[in-house]
C-alpha cells in the first residue's frame, strides 16, 4: 500500500497496524458481519438453501488453508482432500467410539491434520514445484488406501463412520439453521486467523519463500521452519474443515476427500485468487454455486425448449459439469490468472476515483 | 520360485507399457517445462479414438492407426497453441492447473460424445497366452513392449541424429541460448505436444485394448507418475527404467502382499516407492538435478 487515502491520518502505531485502516473498510466489515448474522433471514430460512450456503462455508474454510500454503507460501499441494479426510476420520473415531464432544473432536480433528500433513510436506524441504506437486499426489493417494483397508480407521464396509448430531452445552446441531450459526463461528475465526496470519512476520515469511526460497534462506528466513509450519497451518484448517463436515453429514466418508475434491480445492484458489484470503471464500462460493446454477439452467432448457424429461440428462449433466469445469478453469487461468480478487480490486479501484478517474 | 519369475516377466511387460505413456509425460516436461495431468486422458481420447474407428466397417487397421496418430498429432498443436502458450511466464500451480482443466475438458467431452460406458477396442492378436516354461505371457504385451522399444528407438535416434531433435534438446536445457543460436522455441514447444499426442495413440491403442476403451483409462495418467519420479522427469532412459522398475515391483508386491491386506497393493506400493525415491533421490535416477543461484 502505497497511496493512502486523503485525509485519514494515523497517530499511532497502533492504529498504522490495524486490520483495517480506514473507517470506509471498518464499516464494510461490520455490515458484512451483520449481513452474515441474519442471512437466514435475508434468504428465507429454508433447508435446501441454507444447506448450500453450509457447503459454501465450509468449503471456504478449507479453502482458506489451501490458500496459506500455496498462495502465500508457494509450495503446491495436492493431497487437500486427504487431510481434510484425517480430520474427518479423527473426529469420527473419537467420537463415535470415545463418546467425545465434538468440540473436542474438531481441534483433535485438526491437530491430526496438522501431524500428518506435516509430516508428508517433509519432502518440501529437499523438493519444490512439480517434484512436490506430485509428492502431495503420493500423500492424498496413500491416505485414501489407508482409509479404504485398514478397517480401524476407516470404519470397514464402505469405508464410512457414523457419527452423532453434535450438540453443545444441551443444544442440539440438528437442523441446516442452528449449524449455520456453528459453521458461521468456525468460518470468521478461520477468517480473521488467516487475514491477521499472513501480514504478521511468519505471513511475511511464508511470501518471501514463495517468492523466492533460495533468496529467503540467504536473507535469514528459517526455510525447514516456515515450510513445515505452512503445511501444518494449511492441514489444521483442512482437518479442522474435514471434522466440520463430517459432524455437518453426520457421517465420515471418503468419498468426500477424493484427489478429485483436491484438485477441487485447487480450483476455487485459483479462481479466486492466489494469496488471497477473500478470494479463497470468493472462490468457495463460485465452485460451489457453478454445478447447481449448471444443473438449474440445463434442465430448465431442456424441459422448456426442447421437452425433454429430468431422467434422460441426468448422465449428460454430469459429463457436461465436468467439461464446462475444466473449460472454465482454462478460461480463467487464460484470461484473469488472479482470479476473482483481482476482479474486485479492479472494480474497487474503478470506484475509488469515480467519477473522475484520472 | 516360479510364481516369482512369472510375476516378474509380466510386471516387466506392463513396465513397458507405462513406458510407453510416460515418455509422452516426459517429453513435454522436457522440452517446455510443464508436467502434462493430462496425459492420461489424452491417452483416453485416443483409446475411444481407435474404438469408434475400428467400429467402422471397411476399415483396414493400418489405416485406422494412421488417422488417429495424424488426429492426436493435430490435437498435439491444438491444444499447445490454444491454451499452453497463453501460460508462458505464469505461476506453477496455474500451470499445473490448466493441464488439470484440460483433462476435465477431455473426460467429460469424451463420456458427451461417446457415452460413459466401456467400450471394446480389439486388434488382431491373438488372446490365448504363450506359454514359456513356467511362465504365461499374453501376446498383447508383447506387441506393447514391440511398440515400446520401437518408440524407444526411433526417439533415440531423433534426440542424437536429427537437426530438429537437437534442437529439442537444446531447448529443454536453456531456452533463451537457444534462441540466441537461432531455434525458434515456439516450434519446438508445439513439436513436442505434437509428440506427446502421438506417444497417447500408442497408449491409446495398447492401454484400450488391454481395459477397454472407458474412462479408467485416465488412471494409466496416475499411474504414470511414480514412473517417471523414478527415472527422472526429464531422462528417456529414465522413462523406460523407471516403467520396467516399477511394473514389475507392483507385480511382484501385487502377487505376494494382496492375499494378506485384501487387495490394491498395486495401487499403492508404487506411490510408496516414489515417495522413498524423493527422500533420497528427488531427481529420479537420471533426472537433470538443477543447481539454483540467486
Amino acid at each position: 500500500m502505497i497511496n493512502r487515502e486523503a485525509g485519514v491520518f494515523q497517530t499511532s502505531y497502533r492504529s498504522d497496524m490495524a486490520l483495517y485502516t480506514l473507517p470506509l473498510a471498518k464499516i464494510t466489515v461490520w455490515v458484512t458481519l451483520g449481513l452474515l448474522l441474519i442471512l437466514p433471514l435475508l434468504l428465507g430460512n429454508n433447508e435446501h438453501t441454507m444447506s448450500i450456503v453450509n457447503t459454501i462455508a465450509l468449503a471456504a474454510i478449507s479453502a482458506i488453508g489451501l490458500n496459506i500454503l500455496n498462495g502465500y507460501t508457494g509450495q503446491i499441494s495436492l493431497g487437500h482432500g486427504a487431510f481434510m479426510a484425517v480430520g474427518g476420520y479423527t473426529a469420527a473415531i473419537l467420537s463415535s467410539r470415545y463418546g467425545m464432544p465434538f468440540w473436542f473432536g474438531i481441534l483433535a480433528g485438526g491437530s491430526m491434520a496438522a501431524l500428518v500433513g506435516t509430516l508428508f510436506g517433509i519432502p518440501s524441504l529437499r523438493i519444490k514445484g512439480l517434484y512436490l506437486a506430485i509428492a502431495t499426489l503420493a500423500a492424498q493417494l496413500i491416505i485414501e488406501w489407508t482409509i479404504n483397508h485398514v478397517s480401524w480407521i476407516g470404519g470397514g464396509a464402505q469405508s464410512s463412520i457414523y457419527v452423532d448430531t453434535p450438540r453443545f452445552l444441551g443444544l442440539a446441531f440438528n437442523n441446516e439453521l442452528r449449524r449455520y450459526y456453528l459453521i458461521l463461528v468456525f468460518f470468521l475465526l478461520a477468517y480473521f486467523a488467516a487475514q491477521n496470519l499472513v501480514r504478521s512476520r511468519v505471513g511475511r515469511a511464508f511470501i518471501a519463500i514463495r517468492d523466492r526460497d533460495v533468496a529467503a534462506e540467504i536473507i535469514g528466513v528459517n526455510i525447514f521452519k516456515y515450510k513445515l509450519l505452512a503445511f501444518a497451518v494449511s492441514s489444521f484448517y483442512a482437518g479442522v474443515a474435514g471434522a466440520l463436515w463430517t459432524y455437518y453429514l453426520r457421517i465420515a466418508n471418503y468419498e468426500n476427500f477424493t484427489l478429485g475434491v483436491s484438485i477441487e480445492y485447487l480450483t476455487m484458489i485459483i479462481i479466486g485468487g492466489l494469496g488471497s484470503v477473500l478470494g479463497s471464500v470468493l472462490g468457495a462460493i463460485f465452485i460451489k454455486l457453478l454445478p447447481i446454477v449448471l444443473d438449474l439452467s440445463v434442465i430448465r432448457i431442456a424441459k422448456g425448449v426442447f421437452g425433454i424429461p429430468y431422467e434422460s440428462v441426468a448422465n449428460f449433466l454430469a459429463n457436461f459439469q465436468l467439461f464446462i469445469f475444466g473449460a472454465l478453469i482454462i478460461l480463467f487461468l487464460i484470461a484473469e490468472p488472479e482470479g476473482l480478487a483481482r476482479l474486485w480490486e479492479n472494480i474497487k479501484r474503478y470506484f475509488r476515483l469515480w467519477p473522475y478517474a484520472y | 520360485m516360479e510364481f516369482f519369475i512369472d510375476l516378474m516377466t509380466n510386471g516387466l511387460l506392463v513396465g513397458l507399457m507405462y513406458a510407453l505413456v510416460a515418455i509422452g509425460f516426459v517429453l513435454i516436461y522436457k522440452a517446455t517445462s510443464i508436467i502434462n495431468f493430462a496425459q492420461g486422458d489424452l491417452v483416453m481420447f485416443a483409446g475411444y479414438g481407435a474404438a469408434v474407428l475400428l467400429g467402422l466397417p471397411s476399415l483396414p487397421l493400418w489405416l485406422m492407426v494412421l488417422i488417429l496418430c495424424i488426429g492426436m498429432v493435430a490435437l498435439g498443436f491444438v491444444l499447445e497453441r490454444g491454451i499452453l502458450r497463453p501460460m508462458v511466464g505464469q505461476p506453477l500451480v496455474s500451470v499445473i492447473m490448466v493441464t488439470i482443466g484440460l483433462s476435465f475438458v477431455l473426460q467429460g467431452l469424451v463420456a458427451i460424445v461417446w457415452g460413459a460406458g466401456t467400450r471394446k477396442l480389439e486388434l488382431p492378436v491373438r488372446l490365448a497366452p504363450y506359454v514359456v516354461g513356467p511362465v504365461f505371457i499374453s501376446p498383447i504385451n508383447v506387441v506393447a513392449a514391440v511398440i515400446a522399444l520401437v518408440f524407444l528407438i526411433a526417439f533415440g535416434l531423433f534426440f542424437t541424429r536429427s537437426r530438429l531433435g537437437i534442437a529439442m534438446r537444446a531447448v529443454a536445457d536453456d531456452q533463451q541460448a537457444s534462441m540466441v543460436v537461432g531455434i525458434r522455441v515456439s516450434r519446438v514447444f508445439a513439436l513436442s505436444w505434437a509428440i506427446a499426442g502421438l506417444a497417447a495413440a500408442a497408449g491409446g491403442i495398447i492401454w484400450g485394448n488391454m481395459l477397454g476403451a472407458s474412462s479408467l483409462l485416465s488412471l494409466v495418467g496416475l499411474k504414470v507418475f511414480p514412473v517417471v519420479i523414478l527415472g527422472g522427469l526429464d531422462s528417456i532412459g529414465g522413462a523406460i527404467v523407471g516403467g520396467l522398475i516399477m511394473g514389475a515391483v507392483e507385480s511382484v508386491a501385487a502377487g505376494y502382499l494382496d492375499p494378506y491386506v485384501g487387495g490394491g497393493t498395486k495401487d499403492f506400493i508404487p506411490y510408496v516407492l516414489m515417495i522413498l525415491v524423493l527422500f533420497i533421490r528427488p531427481y529420479g535416477i537420471w533426472g537433470h538435478e538443477t543447481i539454483e543461484r540467486v
